[in-house]
């Protein structure tokens, strides 16, 4: 690693003026998972590395008017076992309990897991499909984003130099809502995924026909996305084989894969049908058993 | 750039000035020469470098040293007392759980850390929280099985 000069500011004030202070040469560090690994591969070389690691209050999981707000300090660990995320929304404590090993959670931040933005990762995918949005601070000033919105490209966010993430905020499902995160690993648990797929469905009433999916994959595109054109034919549809089939069809045309040794692109394509297809299958199910 | 950080290892103060790129791993290696945790892959996926950071397990390659300031590290030299070996380590002692023994220190204290959270674990509660600590000699049976005859071993 290069030499850098190393901050721990203990407010948020603190950091923002740091990071003002320091423009472009200063990278913000929290659990260091990603960043500290770059760095030793010198694919990263900050003069300031300013540490979030002492802020008070941003490690925080709370209940914010029916929303779960997650601080940016929060680990993938405490939000896997939280209480309130596990009771409230199942599918993001299991997409946490899924990323990496426990020891890679105890480190890795929620905040730096969206800062990162590496497609590859879990739960930016389930955070899409929720429509959760992000919280941005800077020197003076504070806004809002659709998660969506956020990710421009691979490693790119909508970040200007002197923001950082500060939280995340999930909005509750609807009633009669499922959920399900599912990857597809072809060769360990604690590997990237080929693909990987968060599904919502929202029943009407009567239980029969859809709603509203959402549908957002990850590792098979610059950023994790939402298949909006898959999600279209969901709409007032009942599930068969028939819909799946053209949900994954669909699902396969919006993705931009890159191949590498986790499957070349087409296969990649391939495999974003068949997990689209599951994943809509378990979301469709639970969403049924929430109805009844 | 040099820091004087405070870290607490294995129960001793320590104070010890670093350089601000030094990883945790070389600091409790190079600087207070507790070289039990190893280096493996580097990147945070073997667990060779296992350690405790105020208790919970951490890849120490991947967190700076100055991470550890005015906080508590645990690693596998902190584990036995008194010349007795902690019961996570007499039991990969008497199963076998290892062989050439390069990722033991890991494996032990990740073992550690998976009792003092879960006191009795099922199977695939020990599967899910080692699969991060990779092993090329043993086939990981013999890991598990030294994981549950340590359980027994705590139970008070």
């Amino acid at each position: 690693m290069n030499a850098f000069d190393y901050r721990a500011p203990a407010t948020l004030d603190e950091a923002l003026a740091l990071l003002r202070e320091h423009g472009d040469g200063a990278r913000v560090v929290a659990g260091g998972t990603a960043l500290v690994t770059m760095m030793r591969q010198r694919l990263v070389l900050p003069d300031c590395l300013v540490s979030l690691r002492d802020v008070e209050g941003l490690n925080r999981i709370e209940a914010a008017s029916g929303a779960i707000r997650l601080g940016a300090l929060v680990t993938h660990r405490q939000a896997e076992v939280s209480p309130l995320v596990t009771e409230r929304l199942p599918v993001l404590a299991e997409t946490f309990r899924r990323v990496a090993t426990v020891r890679i959670r105890h480190m890795a931040t929620v905040g730096g897991s969206l800062a990162h933005a590496d497609p590859n990762q879990d739960p930016p995918v389930t955070l899409v499909a929720l429509d959760a949005s992000v919280e941005i601070r800077r020197a003076g000033g504070r806004r809002e984003l659709p998660l969506r919105a956020f990710f421009r490209d691979y490693y790119e966010t909508a970040l200007e130099p002197g923001e950082l993430v500060t939280a995340v905020t999930v909005p509750p499902l609807p009633p009669a809502s499922g959920a399900a995160f599912i990857k597809f690993l072809p060769r360990s648990a604690e590997d990237y995924a080929t693909v990987a797929v968060a599904a919502t469905v929202t029943l009407e009433a009567g239980g029969e026909r859809c709603r509203e999916a959402r549908i957002a994959l990850g590792s098979v595109a610059p950023t994790p996305l939402r298949a909006a054109k898959a999600e279209a034919l969901l709409r007032g549809a009942r599930l068969d084989e028939r819909l799946l089939r053209d949900v994954g069809e669909a699902a396969k045309g919006e993705v931009d894969p890159l191949t590498d040794h986790r499957g070349s692109a087409a296969y990649k394509r391939e495999m974003t049908a068949v997990m689209v297809g599951r994943a809509l299958t378990q979301a469709w199910e639970e969403a049924r058993r929430a109805s009844r | 750039m040099n820091r004087t950080i405070r870290i607490t290892v294995n129960g001793v103060a320590r104070e010890v000035e670093v350089p601000t790129y030094r990883t945790l791993l070389d600091c409790l290696r190079y600087d207070l020469g507790l070289t039990g945790s190893k280096e493996g892959c580097g990147v945070g996926v073997c667990g060779a470098c296992t350690v405790l950071l105020d208790g919970r397990m951490v890849s120490s390659c991947i967190a700076l040293a100055v991470f550890a300031d005015g906080h508590e590290v645990t690693t596998v030299e902190g584990l036995a007392g008194d010349e007795r070996l902690h019961p996570v380590q007499q039991a990969f002692m008497d199963c076998g759980g290892f062989q050439c023994g390069i990722c033991t220190p890991g494996q032990v204290v990740a073992a550690k850390a998976l009792l003092d959270t879960i006191e009795n674990p099922t199977e695939a509660q020990i599967k899910e929280w080692m699969l991060g600590n990779l092993c090329r000699c043993t086939g990981y049976y013999k890991i598990v099985e030294s994981i549950q005859a340590a359980a027994k071993a705590v139970e008070p």
